[in-house]
């Protein structure tokens, strides 16, 4: 997670033009990638996440200011390019690194972990309940879909949009009653304010340094370069 | 007779709209015994067993568990004393994983690691799932689910088992499992159930409420063989089962 983080630091830290430095990191990445084993469809279909704000991100040479150069037609504005690859670039590598921590962690150790980096118990609790919780409601509400296509409702985009809303605001109720079901759970095992700390090994050093290079390979290449500037 | 482990007198329990859910009940379970408590639905079930570890406090009569009077004060060790299984186990299990769901107990309870993984892992062994320790709770199938729960209360090291509707929900292999859970158990049971072949399977004596009174209390196989009371009180026994002559 440390490394992670570090990582993403240092490719937002990359100057847009240092295109070969860009390819470094994509490379480190997919090495990563490659050494997890992750197939090229897995990565693919997470990428797909960023793709919203890369449309955004395309109105950028269309409008952008400074000089300008005709591509097919169409003037477009030299800073906004870069700025359009400079985000594309930014955010693919990003989203690369998560996707490498998040393939090869289980939820449960990434919890843990924030646990131990002192990530505020209440914020890791509520992120441990959402994490445990969101089978139980994506349960619910596909049983309460069948229910009422079972009656003869049927996607029909505009019609189906009321029984939708009010079954979403059914299943708000429910989890709501839910949650407080779950507090008197809590309050019978002994529950006073604050949950119990997750007991954890400590990251052996060898753990530490294999995924400590990754982020470091990057961080050397950045340096050198706002060096050589 | 010895301090009973739980005993209730004369309570009450009005809820604030007005429905008076319990009235004037008094009981007293005794060390080493397992009870079913039987009614109908809004007869007073939950509410009853809510007031035997303090989620709600008495209004009127008291609530003592071996001897400790239920107040303010002494209510968090109450709730050491008195487990409850809750009906749905996906409200019981909140933890990311079955082993720190069990350790949640113990770990309120102030003991150091060492102790909490002693609790646990016991905890685990008595109900068969240690195998599934580090798993998520909602990779557990409903009967693994049900049983871990048990764990998670047994790991308080309770005097007493309070189960809601054990049974619910369960397969017939599973529900036969639970049997051979709770036999085995050497711990004072109550359990709430609306399955009556079940109580009588389980369970020596019964007690029956109806409208926030305790109408009977005797043993299992008299209290279904009174036809007059079982009718009078909305309970039935399924299909083709019939109490055995003795």
């Amino acid at each position: 997670m440390v490394a992670a983080l570090v990582m993403v630091l240092a490719i937002v830290a990359t100057p847009r033009e240092a295109l070969w430095l860009f390819a470094i990191h994509a490379a480190v990445l997919v090495t990563a990638t490659v050494t997890a084993r992750f197939g090229v469809r897995f990565v693919l279909t997470r990428l797909v996440i960023e793709v919203p704000f890369l449309l955004a991100a395309l109105a950028l040479p269309l409008f952008g200011p400074g000089e300008r150069m005709d591509v097919l037609g169409i003037g477009l504005s030299i800073e906004g390019l870069w700025a359009l690859f400079n985000i594309a670039a930014k955010a693919t590598l990003g989203l690369l690194t998560s996707i490498v921590l998040a393939g090869t962690t289980e939820v449960t150790d990434l919890l843990a972990g924030f646990d131990r980096l002192r990530v505020p118990r209440v914020m890791t609790a509520i992120m441990g309940f959402m994490v445990r919780y969101v089978d139980v409601v994506a349960g619910e509400f596909t049983r309460m879909r069948t229910a009422m296509r079972s009656r003869g409702h049927e996607a029909g985009w505009l019609g189906q949009l009321r029984p939708l809303a009010r079954g979403v605001g059914a299943l708000f109720v429910r989890s709501y009653e839910r949650g407080e079901r779950v507090y008197l759970a809590m309050a019978s095992r002994g529950y006073a304010g604050t949950m119990p700390a997750a007991v954890t090994e400590p990251a052996p050093m060898a753990t530490w340094v294999a995924t400590l290079a990754v982020p470091v390979a990057a961080w050397v290449a950045v340096a050198a370069v706002w060096m050589a500037r | 007779m010895s301090t009973p482990t739980i005993s209730v007198e004369g309570l009450s329990y009005t809820y604030p709209d007005g429905t008076e859910a319990l009235a004037d009940i008094d009981l007293h379970i005794h060390a080493g015994e397992r009870i079913a408590l039987l009614g109908p639905n809004g007869a007073g079930k939950t509410t009853l067993i809510l007031h035997m570890n303090g989620i709600l406090m008495p209004q009127q009569g008291s609530v003592a568990v071996t001897g400790l009077r239920l107040d303010h004060r002494s209510v968090m060790e109450i709730r050491r004393r008195v487990g409850i299984v809750f009906q749905d186990p996906d409200d019981q299990l909140f933890m990311p994983t079955v082993w720190r769901d069990v350790a949640f107990g113990p770990q309120n309870l102030g003991l150091d690691h060492d102790a909490v993984a002693a609790r646990v892992e016991r905890a685990l062994d008595t109900v068969g799932m240690t195998k599934v320790a580090h798993r998520p709770p909602n990779h557990l199938s409903f009967g693994q689910k049900r049983r871990v729960a048990i764990a998670g209360v047994l790991a308080m090291e309770p005097e007493i088992l309070v189960l809601d509707e054990p049974t619910s929900n369960l397969d017939p292999a599973s529900r036969r499992e639970l049997t051979e859970l709770l036999t085995s158990l050497d711990i004072t049971q109550l359990i709430v159930t609306h399955d009556l072949p079940y109580a009588a399977e389980v369970c020596e004596r019964a007690m029956v409420i109806d409208e926030g009174r305790i109408v009977a209390d005797g043993t299992t196989f008299d209290i279904l063989g009174d036809q007059q009371l079982m009718r009078s009180h909305r309970l039935e026994l399924p299909y083709g089962f019939s109490v055995p002559p003795r």
